[in-house]
């Protein structure tokens, strides 16, 4: 039977950390995924887990102790937000291309300036392109299962890539909701043993990692992470369906909620997805064709799988939690739309919403304007106005 | 021991597994750096004078490309291994006898 539990976001993420007994967890505190490596060292400091937690001095360090901790042999993970991401930078891309699967709980908070401690995604928004897997979970139930299932996929012969868990800052990560934690020996089975092919510590084969490689063979060596990433979207789908035989907890690239008779779709990462199923059950009611499609995974961007999925609308809504400043929409929406446009769609009329940044409320009323907007491009099959912003004052 | 590095051709295709290396550009096969000819890089040219020579072997630990041939049945020094040498001048620079000259490449 499953353990019943009530866990803040940042405790369930620990709490799978201690099931997952890492070889090496490497940690700055950054608010809000401070108390991640904070319930962790507890757990180090009783004797429940077999880790070295390395209390490094920053981000920087810390993501430099998960490569090289990897690199050797076991499994390594750390968790940060924000600028502790932004100073990881360089770090992201040596793990990546270095094909060393480490797991990272991303804590999602607005990258400052000016300085702000709370929820949006330009943080993980940012690192997008670094060549991490990233996960993106709704409750805290799915930021604890998606950490069981990243080792799985990150390990993975025809992945071995970096895995990044988001979540929303205070939002998930501070509140407490109702969990259900799967058993300690059967996280064991299911995560399983780290059995690398190669790693530096093998004195039976000697290595070396991250060497010098330059015009002859880099190019090559990208393409192979190009491959890797494509991969990745298979071998997700593997996981988590093995995770769904396990504990009846489904989980596929997107979730898609009253989609199946609606006429137009919200999409929409995260916590926000849950306000926004709210809101959506309410519309349904009053007859307004509205449902809702939340990316789970976003790199690798499930780009056949979510065009088929959007293709039969008359209009989406897509909202970005963090501001691309491009004058051109934010990541998802240009995602997206670049992802029709390539695979021919044409019909949806597409607009975009700039949200909640900084960690700015995102209240029912907003999400309710959204559909009300996007339910009028249907109807109308005008749209005003492509890049919107909502819950700014103005 | 580690296997020998086959190829460090530049003409394998992305999709190709090598041996001797691994994900990232990873060596698999430690150990390889005599398959790799550093000799071309070098501008200055070291050139050992036999008869100056007093077969001390200090040049020989201080090489950084163990490029100090050394007959291993005599002990004493065979000349340059000039597939690898860079033309640091290290050993031009220690050495007490002025056994060995430094001069241009090419010249």
């Amino acid at each position: 039977m499953a353990i019943r539990e009530r866990l803040s976001g940042n405790e369930a993420t620990a709490v799978a950390m201690k099931q997952i007994n890492p070889g090496v967890v490497a940690a700055f505190p950054i608010t809000p995924s401070t108390e991640v490596p904070q319930y962790f060292s507890s757990f180090v400091a009783d004797g429940v887990v077999d880790t070295e937690f390395v209390a490094v001095e920053s981000e920087h360090s810390a993501m430099s102790a998960c490569i090289g901790a990897q690199a050797a042999g076991v499994r390594a993970m750390t968790a940060t937000s924000a600028n502790g991401l932004a100073l990881m930078w360089e770090l992201l891309y040596i793990a990546s291309g270095s094909r060393l699967p480490i797991v990272m709980a991303c804590i999602n908070r607005a990258l400052s300036g000016p300085i702000n401690i709370h929820n949006d995604h330009s943080d993980s928004m940012g690192a997008r392109d670094s060549g991490w897997i990233q996960i993106y979970s709704e409750t805290n139930q799915e930021a604890y299962d998606n950490m069981l299932m990243a080792h799985r996929i990150a390990e993975h012969k025809d992945v071995l890539l970096p895995v990044m868990v988001c979540q929303d800052g205070f939002i998930t990560s501070h509140a407490i909701e109702n969990i259900e934690l799967v058993e300690d020996d059967k996280v064991k089975a299911f995560v399983g043993e780290y059995n690398p092919e190669f790693y530096l510590l093998n004195k039976e084969n000697p290595i070396a990692v991250g060497p010098l490689d330059l015009q002859a063979h880099y190019f090559e060596h990208q393409r192979q992470q190009a491959e890797a990433m494509k991969n990745a979207k298979k071998v997700i789908l593997e996981v988590s369906d093995e995770f769904e035989k396990m504990t009846g907890r489904k989980y596929g690239l997107f979730e898609e909620y009253n989609t199946k008779d609606a006429d137009v779709c919200v999409v929409v990462l995260n916590s926000t997805a849950g306000t926004a199923k709210y809101v959506v059950d309410q519309l349904n009611e009053q007859g307004k064709k509205v449902g809702i499609i939340k990316p789970r995974v976003y790199r690798p961007f499930p780009v056949d799988e979510i065009v088929d999925a959007l293709a039969k609308f008359k209009a989406i809504a897509i909202m970005d939690k963090t501001d691309s400043f491009n004058a051109a929409g934010g990541p998802l929406f240009s995602d997206i739309t670049s992802a029709m446009y390539a695979k021919g769609v044409f019909g949806p009329k597409v607009i975009n919403f700039t949200y909640g940044l900084g960690g700015r409320d995102v209240k029912a009323e907003d999400v309710e304007a959204v559909c009300n907007e996007v339910l009028k491009v249907a109807e109308t099959e005008k749209v005003e106005s492509v890049y919107n912003y909502i819950g700014v004052r103005e | 021991m580690s296997k020998e590095l086959k190829t460090v051709s530049p003409d394998f295709k992305w999709n190709e597994k090598i041996d001797g290396a691994g994900p990232g550009g990873m060596i698999t096969s430690a150990g390889n750096s005599h398959l790799f000819k550093t000799g071309d890089w070098r501008s200055m040219k070291p050139i050992w004078k036999e008869d100056a020579c007093k077969q001390c072997l200090l040049c020989h630990p201080v090489c950084p490309d163990s490029s100090i041939l050394v007959d291993s049945e005599t002990g004493k020094m065979t000349g340059i291994d000039y597939e690898h040498c860079k033309g640091c001048g290290i050993c031009v620079k220690q050495c007490k006898f002025n056994a060995i000259d430094l001069v241009e490449e090419g010249k």
